[in-house]
């Protein structure tokens, strides 16, 4: 089946091949792009519905269902209105900044798209450093979110922006450590190779995903509450609250600029998804050796899929943090939980060489485990000190 | 000529928020064209063959130093400078002259100078993978990695010691200690 | 133009742009600026004179360069706490009004 594996790569080839010779590396480059925007803009609108309508069946009612079969051209319509809708600008807003902001938010997360391998060869650029660029990409947004704040010249949006700014940062710590312990396994920075490490089948049916070993499972723990906290994505939502703040750094902003604040919003959401998805659950391989036949992309899109419905199911389920809640999360409990997940990762990594008891998986096994269960407890115990304690319901006489 | 296009887009870009943000008069607007200077110039050095640092500088530059420079502007209310006022100094003629110098000296003796003339960019293509870089910083740089360390943690300290608030304790020490409190209610009293 | 002479120019254009912003601007935090656009062109020149240079495989340009990253990052905060300290005293950061140890 590798045709269909590799159907992509081939009709693209053959595409640019119909372009004049000078002009085909410009092709080449325009034709990515293009099915990157289309693919990405096409997985934004079923987001939008989808998750509107499973946030709809969490909380006992269905979602949008008048537009189409199932509310399905609820996007379509959702289009329309932003598209139509008046752009307000206030008269005292800073007019560059608050018409570069939304622009500034969207592009580097466009950019990194290019990095992710969305199956066999199929990565659109295969850097040396990816993991690297992905984050300086994700760190180019915050700029972004300040000048949004800044230029409505609204006390809510300059506060919103000043919550949003130091939650990203606070959270880029997290994420960039959990993915440390990944990349010292697979050696290196490119999201190629670090597909191409986690292949192989443990006891012939296990995948050698880096989710199905002790440090991989809290990596990749850490890796989706930083990941949720970055897109700002309820239990996340702070800067968005909006009993709290009314739309925070958004406040100002109405018609075509806020749909590209969701567009904004939803794509990082996405670019970490494919992210996590490569880092820890394997990229494009197969789970079992008898499954290998579907096609690598196919793989890709299930496990990215699998990745937005917990997204949304969190959403759903969890009530919004606080702000120094938030913090202390991230500094007090995930910060530590990640240096402690690198260090139970080098121990499993180079245990074997120990000799003696280590060279079968159960010790390897329960010594890393036990390196991140007890402080896991410890930890949680000291940032929210009524953790373990039994709950006590005060009901009216 | 096509090939040095995006090289003369990116110089355009870091030259032109340079010169944007040393001379415009509001000063958000400064730093986020110095912070599209920081990202001009990683784009030049993606053209250079040196993909680690560019992620660097973007990280940086762009992610972290140019939030701070916005936060300092918030906290220092710099953004209602008043109009009037003069923004470059008053000898600023001489200034100028002095600083077209130093470029035009420096520019003269890069394009008189023969070796580099003759020089071309090393082919075959150079490349600075990061497991070198990852290499050459546990080997042969560990000492300056250590030290690098060091100073960061004696600037994050530093950092927070000058710009920690002092508020509280001046109010504790102004607030009326329980024994005079008492006191002066005994005393309102009667 | 031979290739790594464009580069240094442009580093030299932009060492001049910073510097002239470090000494004839007169808020603390434009000074700053320029203090970062002077490293950013010392860390250019690097990066060139690697890459054209005699010995790229020793890597040893992009070293200074990731060195000079960090340094500048520890020194724009400590330069942005201290000039938040001095905007908390004096309430002002135009330096020509900061003179009161001048004389």
């Amino acid at each position: 089946m590798n045709w269909l594996d590799q159907i992509f790569v081939t009709s693209g080839h053959q595409l640019v091949s119909l372009a004049p010779a000078s002009l085909q590396p410009a092709a080449s480059v325009l034709l990515t792009i293009a099915a990157i925007m289309a693919v990405c803009g096409g997985c934004f609108a079923l987001t939008t519905i989808i998750e509107r309508k499973g946030l709809g069946r969490i909380q006992n009612r269905r979602g949008p269902n008048r537009v189409g079969p199932c509310g399905l051209f609820q996007p379509l319509a959702d289009g329309l209105k932003m598209l139509t809708k008046e752009d307000i600008v206030p008269s005292s807003a800073d007019k560059a900044a608050h018409f570069l902001a939304p622009i500034i938010l969207t592009v580097p997360i466009w950019l990194t798209f290019s990095l992710l391998p969305f199956g066999r060869n199929m990565a659109a650029l295969n850097l040396d450093s990816g993991v690297l660029f992905f984050f300086a990409l994700g760190s180019a947004t915050e700029l972004a979110v300040f000048m949004a704040g800044w230029s409505s010249q609204n006390k809510y949006s300059v506060l919103g922006a000043m919550r949003a700014i130091a939650q990203m940062i606070s959270y880029e710590v997290p994420l960039a450590l959990a993915t440390v312990p990944v990349l010292m396994l697979a050696g290196s920075l490119s999201l190629v190779d670090i597909v191409q490490a986690q292949g192989g089948y443990a006891l012939g049916f296990v995948p050698r995903w880096n989710v199905l070993t002790p440090w991989g499972l809290v990596g990749f723990g850490l890796f989706l509450t930083a990941a949720t906290a970055e897109s700002n994505r309820s239990p996340f939502d702070l800067p968005e609250g909006e009993s709290e703040l009314i739309a925070g750094y958004l406040t100002e902003y109405s018609g075509f600029k806020y749909a590209l604040f969701f567009l904004g919003e939803y794509l990082g959401l996405f670019a970490v998804s494919g992210l996590g998805v490569t880092l820890f659950l394997g990229g494009w391989r197969a789970p079992l050796p008898i499954l290998e036949w579907a096609p690598s992309w196919f793989w890709f899109g299930g496990k990215f899929s699998a990745l937005i419905f917990v997204f949304i199911w969190a959403r759903g389920t969890l009530p919004r943090l606080r702000l120094d809640q938030l913090l202390n999360l991230a500094w007090k409990f995930l910060v530590p939980m990640a240096l402690i997940n690198m260090l139970a990762a080098a121990i499993w990594h180079l245990s074997p060489q120990w000799g003696g008891v280590f060279t079968s998986p159960p010790m390897r096994w329960l010594l890393t485990a036990a390196m991140l269960v007890f402080p896991y407890v410890w930890l949680g115990r000291a940032v929210n000190p009524r953790a373990g304690a039994k709950r006590e319901y005060a009901y009216a006489e | 000529m096509p090939n040095n296009i995006p090289f003369y887009l990116a110089a355009a870009v870091t030259l032109g928020g340079a010169i944007a943000a040393m001379s415009l008069r509001n000063l958000v607007h400064c730093a986020l064209c110095a912070a599209g200077a920081f990202a001009g110039l990683g784009a030049i050095y993606l053209q250079l063959g040196a993909e680690f640092v560019a992620a660097a500088q973007v990280l940086v530059y762009v992610g972290a130093i140019a939030m701070l420079i916005v936060f300092a502007i918030l906290l220092t209310r710099g953004g209602k400078v008043k109009l009037t006022a003069r923004q470059t100094a008053p000898n600023r003629f001489v200034g100028f002259l002095i600083v077209l110098l130093v470029c035009a000296s420096l520019a003269g003796s890069i394009l008189r100078s023969p070796s580099l003339q003759a020089r071309t960019l090393a082919l075959p293509e150079v490349t600075a993978p990061a497991q070198r870089i990852g290499e050459n910083l546990m080997t042969a740089y560990v000492l300056p990695l250590e030290t690098v360390g060091l100073l960061l943690t004696a600037a994050m300290l530093g950092a927070v010691v000058l710009a920690i608030r002092e508020e509280p304790e001046a109010r504790l020490r102004s607030e009326p200690t329980a024994q005079r409190r008492q006191a002066l209610e005994e005393a309102n009293i009667s | 133009m031979s290739p790594p002479s464009q580069y240094l120019i442009v580093s030299a254009m932009l060492f001049s742009v910073g510097f002239a912003g470090a000494a004839l601007r007169r808020n603390a935090i434009l000074v700053l600026i320029g203090i970062e656009l002077m490293l950013n062109a010392a860390n250019l020149n690097f990066i060139a004179f690697w890459r054209c240079g005699a010995h790229p495989e020793a890597l040893t340009g992009v070293m200074f360069t990731i060195f000079s990253l960090a340094i500048a990052a520890a020194e724009a905060a400590v330069g942005l706490a201290l000039i938040i300290a001095v905007y908390r005293h004096r309430r002002t950061i135009q330096l020509d009004e900061l003179e009161s140890l001048k004389g």
